[in-house]
């Protein structure tokens, strides 16, 4: 079954594009959750344009990447989460 | 089968899009997190099940089968997380002009 038009290439871009939007809520973001509800979309939609990209040149070593990218996006998001809840708790 | 690969791709798009206008416009943190949480969720799930029905039964599919099983876990919790430290921080949710007035 194949795409009769190149949406896959569509899909992609407009993913590039959000993600650049998620980045705009990473620099500006009053308080460092801010930073962090951006990080956290930029980590999910990275993830999305690696698996789309998988699937539209065939390779299947580009979605142990993105499984990979999503673990350590994760682990990212809960130590930078811990880090600000240690910065209270020393207080 | 084509016309549901294009129905949730442009699904996906569309969330996508609608989740980063949200996230960019909403004025507080919690309602920043709802906009972040489950528009970028939902997308990507649109996005992945699109690519699973154009895939067909490959291994592939499997393989975005786990992926989409570890973001529906770790997605929720990195929210819960981060909400719960905006919490904790003594951050105020955000009301509307003329409720703040009592």
């Amino acid at each position: 079954m194949d795409l009769s038009i190149p949406v896959l290439d569509v899909v992609i871009f407009v993913l590039m594009g959000i993600s650049v939007m998620s980045m705009v809520r990473v620099i500006i973001g009053p308080t460092p959750e801010d930073r962090l509800i951006g990080l956290n979309l930029v980590v999910t939609q990275v993830v999305g344009i690696l698996v789309v990209i998988a699937v539209k040149f065939d390779r299947s070593i580009y979605l142990d990447v993105a499984l990979v990218y999503a673990i350590l996006g994760f682990i990212g998001i809960l130590a930078i989460a811990k880090y600000l809840g240690g910065r209270q708790l020393g207080e | 089968m084509i016309l549901l690969v294009y129905a949730f791709l442009s699904m996906g798009i569309f969330f996508g899009v609608l989740g980063n206008i949200g996230v960019l416009r909403f004025p507080d943190v919690y309602t920043r997190l709802q906009a972040s949480s489950k528009c970028g969720v939902t997308s990507l799930l649109s996005i992945f099940i699109a690519l699973m029905l154009l895939k067909g039964l490959t291994p592939m599919t499997l393989r975005i089968l786990v992926i989409t099983i570890f973001f529906l876990i770790s997605s929720p919790v990195a929210s819960h997380v981060i909400g719960r430290r905006a919490w904790e921080q003594g951050i105020a949710p955000w009301r509307k002009k003329p409720e703040s007035r009592d």
